[in-house]
């Protein structure tokens, strides 16, 4: 006890004035300064999208149909003559929704398996040949064999993901926690008396957010470009919801004709995976110290 | 060595009968009734029950799962709900171009992906390795599917280069099929190589941190010897895994750009057996395909040790 009182002290109070020198270091590379406010961008438009643009994205102007991109519509617009340009923010919106929450539920459960399979021996041979096991199917192929079980809908697109990636993160977690509980630390603290559960919340725990961190941003372009595979193969989420991978699938008939209606949705995908990507790339760089470059 | 052989065969063995378990427990767990599908809305109650037994789909889970396991270890993966032929068949004769698109990919994203890497890791920091880098990164976040589009409206609609899809008539010769391989084979190529690049360049740096480089270096030998003899040769072993892996990942991988591209292989067989709630064939490819990956992951964990006794040694102490 006496000794995470302090350590919880440090914590709280100067939070932001520790945070600022590691922001610091993240941003120096101007790359990943670009890539957080590309997705700044894309999150604020996506959100604020009602308020910007008084297009309907559901509106249909049938004389309107598969025009290429103009001055009235910057992406041109689709085989229902839907402005392909607000079907994009719209889908946005759906796209990163699938995206936060499987990285989210996949990061949750992922952790929590990865460090009961790295703490624990007894459970670690068992867990980490089932983990085996189901990363030895490729992911798209695992997604579509659990969506077509589960039936099409967003949630279970959703769901289907968590469970796909949820293995990859767990095998990270255990990796890290195996190094961190043979640590000194962690003895000291179970001789000062710490419980099992005070050590893997308060000692190990805090140590992961570096791997976790990276591991979210991975997931969360992953799922992306999965959602968007999945979509474009038909067991996806339902045609009716816009996201950028159902825009793709429902134009495809028309790409020899109309090929923006597929090109910018994407594009939109390849920017957001990109921007993620670099940004977790720019978290591992951050936090890892082994890499302390000259920066 | 014989004792650590054992303990890996034994680890792939039990991932094994684990990937059978979840095959099985997933196409089971489905809500579809296959039979009732299959034989359409005008079926009665007697001819579903008469077709369930024909399937053994009537008995209880676990018998099921004897019984599918005892056929499978006789290398009988069930027959086709929809293709009046065996799942085995099915599969065998979708295998050539899923097999031919996985190796031209891995060919051509290594013919890629080392150089890069390779650059990349001994120009580190220079202009060379942020561009290599940069591409490593963009090729993972293309989708696969929307590159295999543009680059067929590209090359195949404009300027008519590449066929854009299919794998030629029955009657059409294996150079015809190549051909048809070719474009589908860049684009699975291009974005493989960015997983190879980045591991390339990883392997190159730890190699080029290593103390006996150091001592190469002090003991004056020209750079080139360095790079040539010293790096190069000690970075073969993880750059041969991360091809094995790809191999291995690629053939899950080709499932979407077969269907970009209309190939008749066994991605394609895959989507529409899902599509159909064709379940024997989702089981026996899933499995066929998972058994393909542990037997390469398994492989090169030998080859590793076989080439490296490092590591033996680590994994024994």
């Amino acid at each position: 006890m006496t000794l995470s009182c302090p350590s919880v002290r440090r914590r709280l109070s100067p939070l932001l004035g520790r945070l600022s020198p590691l922001l610091g270091r993240l941003f120096a590379r101007r790359i990943v300064l670009a890539a957080t406010l590309v997705l700044l961008l894309v999150v604020i438009v996506a959100v604020a999208y009602p308020w910007l643009s008084g297009v309907d994205p559901n509106a249909m102007h049938p004389s309107l149909r598969l025009r290429a991109p103009n001055a009235g519509h910057w992406a041109g617009t689709d085989e229902l003559g839907r402005d392909v340009m607000s079907r994009i923010v719209y889908g946005a919106r759906y796209s990163l929704l699938i995206g936060f929450m499987t990285a989210a539920g996949a990061v949750l459960l992922g952790t929590a398996l990865g460090i009961l399979a790295g703490f624990f021996r007894r459970v670690d041979g068992l867990l980490m040949r089932i983990v085996d096991a189901m990363m030895s199917f490729p992911d798209i192929l695992l997604g579509i064999a659990l969506v077509s079980i589960f039936g099409g809908s967003l949630w279970n697109v959703i769901l289907a993901l968590v469970i796909v990636y949820t293995p990859r993160v767990a095998r990270v977690v255990r990796a890290s926690t195996l190094v961190l509980k043979e640590l000194l630390f962690v003895d000291a603290a179970r001789a000062l008396g710490v419980r099992t559960h005070g050590i893997l919340l308060r000692h190990i725990l805090p140590n992961l957010i570096s791997p976790i961190l990276v591991q979210a941003t991975f997931c969360f372009a992953h799922a992306i470009l999965a959602e968007a595979a999945l979509s474009f193969l038909g067991v996806g989420v339902p045609p009716e919801i816009p996201t950028w991978g159902t825009m793709i699938a429902g134009s495809i008939e028309y790409s020899d004709r109309a090929f923006w209606t597929i090109f910018s949705p994407g594009l939109a995908i390849v920017v957001t995976a990109l921007a993620l990507q670099v940004l977790g790339d720019g978290v591992r760089d951050m936090l890892d110290p082994k890499l302390k470059r000259a920066t | 060595m014989l004792r650590f052989l054992i303990v890996r065969l034994a680890g792939a063995l039990l991932v094994l009968a684990l990937v059978a378990v979840i095959v099985f427990m997933l196409t089971r767990l489905a809500a579809g009734d296959p039979v009732a599908l299959l034989l359409g809305d005008q079926a009665s109650i007697a001819d579903i029950a008469k077709v369930r037994a024909q399937y053994g789909l009537d008995q209880p889970l676990p018998a099921q799962f004897v019984l599918w396991l005892g056929q499978l270890l006789h290398g009988n993966l069930g027959q086709s709900l929809f293709l009046q032929q065996p799942v085995t068949q099915a599969l065998l004769d979708r295998a050539e171009p899923t097999l031919l698109l996985a190796f031209f990919a891995v060919a051509i994203a290594a013919l890629i992906g080392i150089p890069a890497g390779m650059a990349a890791a001994i120009w580190r920091g220079s202009a060379a390795d942020q561009v290599f880098s940069s591409l490593a990164m963009l090729g993972a976040s293309v989708p696969s599917f929307w590159l295999g589009l543009t680059l067929i409206q590209v090359f195949a609609v404009k300027l008519g280069w590449f066929p854009s899809s299919g794998y030629g008539d029955p009657t059409a010769s294996f150079g015809e099929r190549l051909q048809h391989l070719l474009l589908p084979a860049i684009v699975l190529g291009l974005v493989n190589s960015a997983l190879i690049i980045r591991f390339t360049r990883a392997a190159m740096l730890d190699i080029l941190g290593e103390d006996y480089v150091r001592t190469a270096r002090a003991k004056g030998l020209a750079e080139g010897t360095v790079m040539f003899k010293h790096v190069l040769r000690n970075s073969l072993v993880p750059i041969v895994t991360v091809l094995g892996l790809t191999m291995a990942v690629m053939i899950g991988g080709t499932v979407v750009t077969e269907t970009v591209f209309n190939l008749p292989g066994v991605g394609n067989l895959v989507v529409r057996a899902v599509l159909r709630r064709d379940y024997p064939v989702i089981q026996g490819a899933l499995l066929v395909i998972a058994a393909i990956y542990v037997f390469i992951n398994f492989s090169i964990d030998i080859i590793y040790t076989l080439v490296d006794p490092r590591i033996r040694l680590e994994t024994s102490a």
